[in-house]
């Protein structure tokens, strides 16, 4: 099958208001005999799923926890973007697309991105309508910041809990379509499969986790917006449940899988500590605004500070190596995460981490406390500030605005970090690559739909921190609920989609007896020993810098752990009762179906670009030396893959990427 | 650290439950209190028994879903966290742990430590929420300008995370800090006013209706609240609900 983007004809910026003009429309007394699943309840789903309810469709979501409001969505810290230029920076709709492409290395779809550019700034009338409480200034308008990989202020923020609010606002725009019976929730319910009828998608296989029934329920369209596939590391910043079964299983079922080997690995996370972690904690990249990153720039100084007998703070500035503000002078702490994320690596590679396991690099606040300090004794007309009153009033000021991420931080390392600097290490953390999709956001298969994380859109090869939230609420509030209409138009006489048919019982059959293959398997090992193993190989061969070799080793020994696995993995308990061991079960043995075609993807993409890191491509000399080298001229493309059995015979197809409106460059933040 | 775990173990909601006594080895300080969790149940795997159930997701102390109630307190000891972000340096070597599911009968147990709370999702059905369409139609965001100290408050009461545990906590089984935390940020924000009456007796009925006890001023929800929600939006609930009712 050929890739058709559908991407309209016609200027850049009129391609979407043309779009809408055109489409076929459903009237608002037929919208009440479709209905639409939607699986998956965090920003993108939510915000999807209250939006189709209000339009008049009957919805049908579906959530693994037991409420919307838990979706990984709420952890997100830092903020979203929409270019509302209050700030009068400069920034525009075209700026905001402009930087996204960009930051993406050139590998997303330019249609999509001007499209998000240009729905954004709705995003945020739309969430302030609904009582979202972002940060407001001393004259009440609404606060901004800056972000990694760009020079304006655009993004808004709820201190550093801008997910959990954003989600909250979808989840009560949800609440208020429940309580009118126009969304029926179904928390605690796992999606294991999805149902085909005549080549369209209309239904899936769900489980109930509390009573551990198979359920069947059937629609017009189904939506899939389940997040990323992080967790195929095991460790990751990650809730523990986010997962890729209903991804991987659509994938199984005909829709293509595009980019799998494209995720970011967040610069600012918690370092690991033991063998026994079970997740990595992000520190918000927010604070890169006024955080320096160093580590020492003598090999004594480092050994001295493993061993204790220095701390970071007896280091003079001499004695520092601020290697972005001396690699990166343009953009300093703020490059975007890829070359934050290398740079650290880089130097801890090279042998300068500052902790236990070398793994490492500190993120100081001292000058921010200075300079805020100063600032406000001025503000304050406090002249001759004690150095102590210089800093009481600057440490307010980062209490202010970052006191919460402070406090998590003390509360898992034991040190405060107002006193010393805190320690940061790369940790992946968002999947670009994912299910996928055409202009109407519709998978290879009709009437499946595929939104938010779970997707591979809008990001390209590295995504620009604060737009994955733009990216899922876009989707869920104003992009899918026209582009689902113009496939639907067709389905106002089908009537109800009836799931006593052929179809469901056999996709109920092979969710059944996988159930029961894992409960009744005789193994000797738990679901967990597979997955960090999987973690494992993934991390090392298949992380933030890959090679050739690396790469078919990898694939070879992901297949022979899923062999394994298949045979020794034990689960305890039934199947008819609440049961969390197999439900990892099932989405393990997803992973160990995905991690080798990530590590099959990863082989074919012979270039470095965005989060990933191909040893073989680097730049040799110029301005640009020691830098990622991108290859545009045999890799613009998407890579979708189709699913043929093993995940090694996957067949690839290419959807060569245009660029009619950004010129395609080597990307420079010197 | 050695140290010995005494469980509540029931096996769905109908079953009669009872407290089990482990043994964990080797733990350490550095472990969060669900790591330690993870190291009985890979125990429990290996030997052929059934894992503890319990509720978790993030790990990072935001999405609420973590909720044993350990040593008597929700949460456990440490004030302003979730079980997720409890370390084991609050612990000794050789200490009993007594791990419990949060108990209240609008709580009831789903299995082990998970309890059932959908009876938060159905008072926020009931009115926690603006009346706004979805359809991208809104006005410009800042023609709503807030005072600054407004959204501040309204984020404040906006951070709780639907934990449970003031419910837990407190001897009458009340949801009033919960509830008066949800009724305070819309209270707050001027686009939450067109409703505000209804939207406060709606959502107290619900709550009522649902078997949560009395607020009966007791403070122990405040204290034991991860996201440090406080006792004035109680209050702030019940002159709103006042209002209304005149
Ligand atoms: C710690 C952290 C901080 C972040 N900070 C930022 C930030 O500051 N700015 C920014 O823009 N982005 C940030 N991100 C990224 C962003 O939060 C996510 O990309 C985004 O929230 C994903 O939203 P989603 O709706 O696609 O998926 P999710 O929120 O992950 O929702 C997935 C939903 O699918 C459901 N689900 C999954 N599988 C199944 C199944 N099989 N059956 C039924 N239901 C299922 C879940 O229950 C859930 O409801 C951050 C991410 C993390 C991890
Ligand atoms: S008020 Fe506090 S304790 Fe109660 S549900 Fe909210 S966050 Fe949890
Ligand atoms: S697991 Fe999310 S708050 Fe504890």
């Amino acid at each position: 099958m050929a890739l058709d983007s559908k991407v309209p004809e016609g200027p850049i910026k009129d391609k979407w208001t043309n779009y809408k003009n055109h489409i076929d429309l459903v009237n608002p007394a037929n919208k009440r005999n479709i209905d639409i699943i939607v699986v998956g309840t965090g920003l993108a789903g939510g915000s999807a799923a209250a939006t189709l309810a209000e339009l008049g469709y009957n919805v049908k979501a579906f959530a693994y926890q037991d409420s919307p409001r838990r979706a990984h969505s709420i952890a997100a810290q830092g903020g979203i973007n929409a270019a509302k230029n209050y700030q009068g920076d400069g920034d525009s709709t075209y700026r905001l697309f402009y930087d996204t492409v960009k930051g993406g290395d050139y590998r997303s779809r330019e249609a999509n991105v001007y499209r998000l550019a240009e729905v954004s700034a709705n995003i945020i009338d739309q969430c302030v309508a609904q009582g979202v409480p972002f940060a407001r200034d001393y004259g009440g308008l609404l606060d901004n910041r800056s972000f990694g990989g760009v020079l304006v202020s655009r993004t808004f923020y709820a201190k550093g809990q801008t997910g959990q609010q954003l989600l909250l606002g979808a989840y009560s725009a949800m609440n208020r379509q429940i309580a009118r019976g126009k969304i029926e929730m179904f928390n605690r319910h796992e999606m294991l499969d999805v149902v085909k009828v005549d080549g369209k998608a209309r239904g899936i296989i769900a489980r109930d986790l509390i009573t551990g029934e198979i359920e069947r329920h059937s629609a017009h369209a189904v939506v899939i917006a389940t997040g990323g596939y992080g967790n195929v590391y095991f460790l990751s910043t990650n809730a523990m449940g986010s997962n890729a079964t209903a991804a991987w299983k659509i994938h199984k079922k005909g829709a293509y899988f595009a980019n799998p080997c494209y995720t970011q690995i967040h610069p600012t996370c918690i370092p690991r500590s033991g063998d026994y972690q079970s997740k990595l904690t992000l520190m918000s990249e927010s604070l890169r605004n006024d955080g320096r990153i160093w580590v020492p720039k003598n090999m004594d100084d480092v050994l001295a500070i493993r061993e204790g007998r220095k701390k970071p703070t007896d280091l003079s500035e001499e004695e520092r190596d601020y290697y972005l503000e001396r690699r990166y002078p343009a953009f300093g702490n703020l490059v975007p995460r890829d070359v934050a994320s290398r740079a650290a690596k880089e130097r801890c590679d090279a042998g300068y981490g500052v902790n236990a396991t070398g793994e490492a690099v500190y993120l100081d606040f001292a000058s921010a406390i200075d300079r805020y300090g100063r600032e406000q004794a001025k503000i304050q007309n406090i002249s001759n500030p004690s150095n102590e009153k210089v800093y009481e009033l600057g440490k307010a000021i980062v209490e202010a605005k970052y006191g919460n991420l402070f406090q998590m931080y003390e509360k898992i390392v034991d040190e405060n970090p107002y006193e010393t600097p805190m320690m940061i290490y790369p940790a992946t953390h968002y999947t670009m690559g994912g299910v996928w999709v055409d202009y109407n956001l519709m998978t290879t298969v009709p009437g499946l739909y595929c939104i938010g994380e779970a997707n591979f859109s809008d990001h390209g090869a590295n995504r620009l921190g604060a737009s994955a939230l733009m990216q899922g609420l876009a989707d869920g509030y104003f992009v899918l609920p026209y582009t689902i209409g113009d496939y639907l138009s067709d389905d106002i006489r089908t009537g109800k989609i009836p799931t006593d048919t052929k179809e469901f019982d056999e996709v109920e059959k092979e969710v059944k007896d996988r159930i029961d293959f894992f409960v009744n398997n005789k193994g000797t090992k738990s679901v967990d020993y597979f997955h960090k193993k999987l973690g494992k190989v993934m991390w090392d061969k298949v992380g933030m810098a890959r090679n050739e070799k690396g790469l078919k080793e990898a694939m070879v020994e992901i297949k022979a752990i899923r062999e394994e696995f298949w045979k020794e993995v034990k689960v305890p308990g039934s199947a008819n009762e609440m049961n969390t061991e197999l439900e990892k079960a099932g989405r393990v043995a997803d992973f160990l179906e995905l991690g080798e075609l990530f590590a099959k993807d990863a082989l074919v993409r012979e270039e470095s670009c965005g989060g990933h890191f191909r040893e073989e491509s680097v730049e040799l000399d110029g301005e640009q030396k020691g830098e990622a080298k991108r290859n545009d001229k045999d890799f613009a493309f998407v890579s979708a893959w189709e699913y043929k059995g093993e995940p090694a015979d996957a067949v690839l197809h290419k959807e060569e990427l245009e660029f009619k409106d950004i010129e395609l460059k080597q990307r420079s933040y010197k | 650290m050695d140290l010995t775990l005494k469980i509540w173990r029931q096996k769905d909601s109908n079953a009669k439950g009872q407290m089990v006594d482990y043994k964990v080895t080797d733990i350490s300080e550095h472990m969060s209190f669900l790591e330690m969790m993870d190291v009985l149940n890979e125990q429990l795997v290996n030997t052929g028994e059934e894992p503890v159930a319990f509720d978790h997701d993030c790990r990072e102390g935001i999405c609420g879903m973590c909720s044993m109630y350990i040593n008597g307190e929700a949460h456990g000891p440490d004030r302003g966290i979730t079980t997720c972000q409890l370390h084991m340096r609050m612990f000794k070597d050789g200490d009993t742990i007594t791990i419990e599911p949060f108990r209240a009968a609008a709580f009831p147990v789903i299995k082990d430590l998970i309890v059932d709370r959908m009876a938060f999702e159905r008072i926020q059905q009931a009115g926690g929420y603006i009346s706004v369409n979805t359809s991208g139609n809104t006005q410009d965001a800042n023609a709503i300008p807030i005072s600054k100290h407004a959204a501040d408050e309204a984020m404040d009461a906006a951070t709780c995370i639907g934990c449970g545990a003031c419910v837990a906590t407190c001897k009458n089984s009340s949801a009033m800090l919960f509830v008066g935390a949800k009724v305070s940020q819309y209270a707050l924000l001027p686009q939450g006013q067109v409703e505000a009456a209804d939207r406060v007796k709606n959502m107290v009925a619900q709550m009522d209706l649902e078997g949560f006890g009395n607020c009966t001023n007791t403070g122990a929800c405040e204290v034991e609240c991860p996201k440090g929600i406080s006792l004035d939006n109680i209050a702030r609930m019940n002159r709103e609900l006042m209002k209304a009712n005149i």
